[in-house]
């Protein structure tokens, strides 16, 4: 059993690397200047020393750091996440309800780019100089190099604003109390902008991506061979070329993948989409470091994990990795 | 089709080349016959247009080239008036191809049997279990073990001779009436040579098909042709049966090309070197570990086991062996590229083993080497003057006398001086490998290591830098070690010969008796499977 002990070896490895993150994450926000109780007290108003102290004393920030250290981790190890100052919920109560909004937005975002960028990138690579292809590669130059901030702000101006076809924000419409399908249907038409926004990016790679891929295994032997064979054109592109150009594809689907959850702070905050994107950034303006925390260990647990399954599944998209290891 | 019309007919045909090259057609007026039931052979060397020919049949050429004119008849129809779509038809059901190089032209991401059942899938033979079965057969046919578990293999489980036994597997799926066989042994080590060359012409007889074998190896020519075409850039000089191309041949290019078919001369006998013993290794043990991380155990291969020889001044020695013997491995652990794990290395009488990098960078210059691939190991972005002026200037001669001494080692190694300020993509294959030997030169070694120098250059190329290498060891007085996959070439150059198999040397001694009374039955088995043994070039250009 070759991939029970690789799986078994990668799990181990896998918790030893999550608790190195959690640790350094730790001592990293320990440097930053200020702490959450001189921001509390700040905002209450009451600047005076004796508060602060109190307020240290509560949250345990008085005590040394590697006290510190030590009691959050035996408290991460028993699942507690730890207590948000601001909101004054548990920090992974806040996570939970936010996560799903993310995966949403970034797995819409991840199949949407997938899909099209392989598929233009086909495309293109099988009518090579042709005016289409100019026309795919052209756009995919132009989306790979704009700031994401900006497609979202042109696309609110444009789709939102000037054509009112979609909603400019928020994940729902407010105060609607749409069910069942037709909440549904609300969500996916608040999902098409921000979706769109996010893939953009990876859409312009993954077309590039496939069609310097297609192009380079065309000229590959076995091609010629499967020609020689009596192979029908449609039937070469899609059981030779596109199975081994996809490999490139897929290792860049898996850098985007490991995204999932931390690589969409800038779409959310534009689209003031309710996801964790928004609550890091809200925690880091306001120093609720728990929080901050528990987003850094959960988008570390997403990015390892999909590591894992993306190396588990290398060794089904291709044979050849089980050895060459 | 009726008993007369021949399977093949190459009419006239032409190959018009792009503008700007040296010449105006691939191929010229191209004229040939197969009939079913015989092996055709086509040699040339590259460039003489003699793939172009299988790839005008099966209709692969590449977009830019287009046959200008003449006809291509197979079984009187003419391929060439074909539509794309009618010739897909005939690929694989009437002609099928191997090709040269087994290690890419096999899908890797598909089962080999896969790939063997898609030819009938395509050509909408049978159902899904009759095509199974038809897998199964071929297998077997071919010569593969157990094809039930083989059948679901990828190909880079299986060696190079087992990839073109699949290869002619698939080509044989449909039992086409004709085989095109591109160089498909070229790629192979000469004992899975002979193996393959014996299944073709088992099969050719068992179905009389016809066979075109495109090749540059006369010993494989006459191994296996009824009849022979011989291709000079992009003409044919000469066509005939086997026996009068290989023993009466009339071109002086054909005669040229046979005259330069390494063979040994059995009953020369050398003078043994006299020299002072220049180098010694005793005992050299070198292993690679590979894989192995924090919880796997890793994989371990001898490549050098326990090789002990001596070398004397002006004395070359011949180090055979197939793929994966250890024979470049040696090459690189006597030059120190490579860690050793045990012995000694005597340099003149000093062991330079246990030196650090550092106390044997001023012995470096005594040792030098001549690599494989004259493409890949000259530095395209710096001029030939460059590349020869490096070595010496970083040893501390001044740029002026290093300048001066290489033009002189141009002149040497038979090329221009003017080559000095020019680049090595302006020269062909044969003319880098002379830069590559004037590099090594330059620094005045005492010993060359020549790691498969010739084998990736045409036969009558090869026959000049390996003239040229002995040529210059007879002025220079150096000691050679010449690695090579090839034993007659090894037989013809070298004062002693060292036959490796699996890291150790198992037979050692004067080509002559290595050649006439080999003891190792490896050896026997390596001398058995030089491709056209029983013919004598030397004879034939008498």
């Amino acid at each position: 059993m070759k991939t029970l002990e690789f799986l078994i070896q990668r799990l181990v490895k896998a918790v030893i690397v999550v608790l190195g993150v959690v640790i350094l994450n730790f001592l990293l926000i320990q440097l930053a200047p200020g702490d959450p109780a001189s921001v509390l007290a700040g905002e209450a108003g009451a600047g005076d020393e004796q508060f602060i102290a109190q307020l240290r004393a509560q949250f345990g920030l008085d005590q040394p750091v590697y006290v510190q250290l030590w009691s959050y981790l035996q408290n991460i190890l028993s699942g507690d996440l730890g207590y948000s100052y601001r909101n004054q919920v548990p920090v992974a109560q806040l996570i939970m309800e936010r996560l799903p909004a993310t995966l949403l937005l970034t797995g819409s975002a991840f199949i949407f780019s997938l899909i099209l960028g392989v598929v233009l990138g086909v495309l293109a690579a099988y009518k090579r100089g042709s005016f289409g292809d100019s026309l795919i590669m052209t756009g995919a130059l132009i989306f790979y190099a704009t700031p994401l901030f900006w497609v979202a702000l042109m696309a609110v101006l444009v789709f939102s604003i000037h054509l009112d076809l979609l909603p400019p924000f928020d994940m729902e419409t407010i105060g609607a109390n749409y069910t069942g399908w037709a909440r549904v249907v609300d969500i996916a038409h608040h999902l098409v902008l921000p979706t769109v926004t996010l893939g953009l990016f990876f859409t312009a790679v993954y077309t590039r991506l496939t069609r310097a891929s297609m192009l380079e295994v065309m000229n590959l032997d076995f091609v010629k061979t499967a020609r020689a064979k009596g192979v029908p054109k449609g039937r070469i592109i899609r059981r030779h070329v596109l199975r081994n150009a996809i490999l490139p594809v897929f290792t860049f689907a898996s850098v985007q993948a490991g995204q999932l959850v931390g690589g969409a702070v800038l779409t959310e905050t534009v689209f003031a989409w309710p996801g964790i994107g928004r609550l890091m950034f809200d925690a880091l303006m306001q120093r609720d470091y728990p929080v901050l925390l528990g987003v850094f260990l959960v988008t570390a647990i997403v990015v390892v994990l999909v590591n894992l399954v993306t190396d588990l599944l290398y060794r089904f998209v291709d044979p050849r990795i089980e050895t060459a290891r | 089709m009726n008993a007369t019309t021949p399977l093949l007919q190459v009419e006239n045909l032409s190959i018009e080349l792009p503008a700007g090259l040296d010449r105006k057609y691939a191929v010229e007026n191209l004229s040939y016959t197969l009939n079913a039931g015989e092996i055709l052979c086509v040699v040339g060397e590259s460039g003489s247009g003699k793939s172009m020919t299988a790839n005008a049949i099966m209709g692969l050429l590449p977009s830019y080239l287009k046959p200008s004119s003449g006809r291509i008849l197979l079984k009187g129809r003419d391929l060439l008036a074909m539509s794309e779509a009618e010739l897909a038809r005939e690929r694989g059901r009437t002609v099928s191809m191997i090709f040269q190089e087994p290690l890419s032209a096999l899908n890797p991401l598909m089962t080999v049997g896969d790939q063997i059942a898609e030819v009938m899938l395509v050509h909408g033979e049978g159902d899904a279990a009759s095509r199974e079965q038809r897998v199964l057969e071929l297998l077997d046919y071919v010569g593969l073990p157990d094809p039930a578990s083989l059948r679901h293999s990828y190909p880079f489980r299986l060696s190079g001779g087992q990839r073109q036994r699949v290869m002619i597997a698939m080509a044989l799926a449909l039992e086409p009436a004709m085989l095109i066989a591109d160089e498909p042994t070229t790629a192979l080590d000469v004992t899975t040579q002979a193996q393959i060359l014996d299944l073709i012409r088992r099969i050719q007889r068992a179905k009389g098909m016809g066979v075109l074998f495109i090749t540059h190896d006369f010993g494989v020519v006459a191994d296996i042709a009824d009849k022979v075409v011989v291709m000079e850039k992009g003409l044919v000089v000469e066509q005939g049966t086997a026996d009068e191309v290989l023993n009466r041949p009339k071109h002086p290019y054909t005669r040229r090309l046979i005259a330069a078919v390494p063979h040994p001369d059995e009953n020369a006998t050398r003078a043994d070197a006299d020299g002072d013993v220049l180098l010694e290794v005793r005992g050299l043990r070198k292993t690679y570990r590979s894989g192995g991380g924090l919880f796997t155990r890793p994989r371990i291969v001898k490549a050098v086991d326990d090789v002990s020889f001596t070398l004397r001044r002006g004395e070359t020695l011949g180090v055979v062996g197939e793929s994966g013997s250890g024979k470049s491995t040696l090459g690189r652990c006597i030059l120190k590229l490579t860690d050793v794990d045990g012995g000694q290395i005597l340099y003149r009488g000093k062991d330079i083993v246990p030196l650090s990098q550092a106390a044997f960078r001023p012995l470096r210059r005594h040792l030098q080497m001549v690599f494989q691939d004259p493409f890949a190991s000259l530095n395209p972005r710096q001029t030939i003057g460059r590349i020869l002026t490096d070595g010496p200037v970083a040893n501390g001669m001044p740029l002026a006398e290093a300048e001066k001494k290489a033009r002189e080692l141009l002149s040497l190694v038979g090329l221009d001086p003017s080559a000095y300020d020019r680049y090595p993509h302006e020269f062909s294959g044969g003319q880098r490998q002379r830069v590559g030997i004037a590099r090594a030169l330059a620094l005045d070694p005492e010993l060359l290591v020549a790691d498969e120098s010739v084998s990736a250059l045409d036969v009558s190329v090869q026959a000049q830098v390996l003239d040229l290498l002995q040529d210059l060891q007879k002025k220079l007085n150096i000691a050679v070690i010449f690695i090579t996959h090839d034993l007659r070439v090894a037989a013809e150059v070298c004062d002693k010969i060292a036959v490796m198999y699996r890291g150790a040397i198992v037979e050692f001694g004067p080509p002559g008796e290595v050649f006439n009374a080999p003891r190792h039955a490896y050896t026997q088995q390596l001398i058995a499977a030089i491709p056209g043994r029983h013919w004598n070039p030397r004879a034939a250009v008498a």
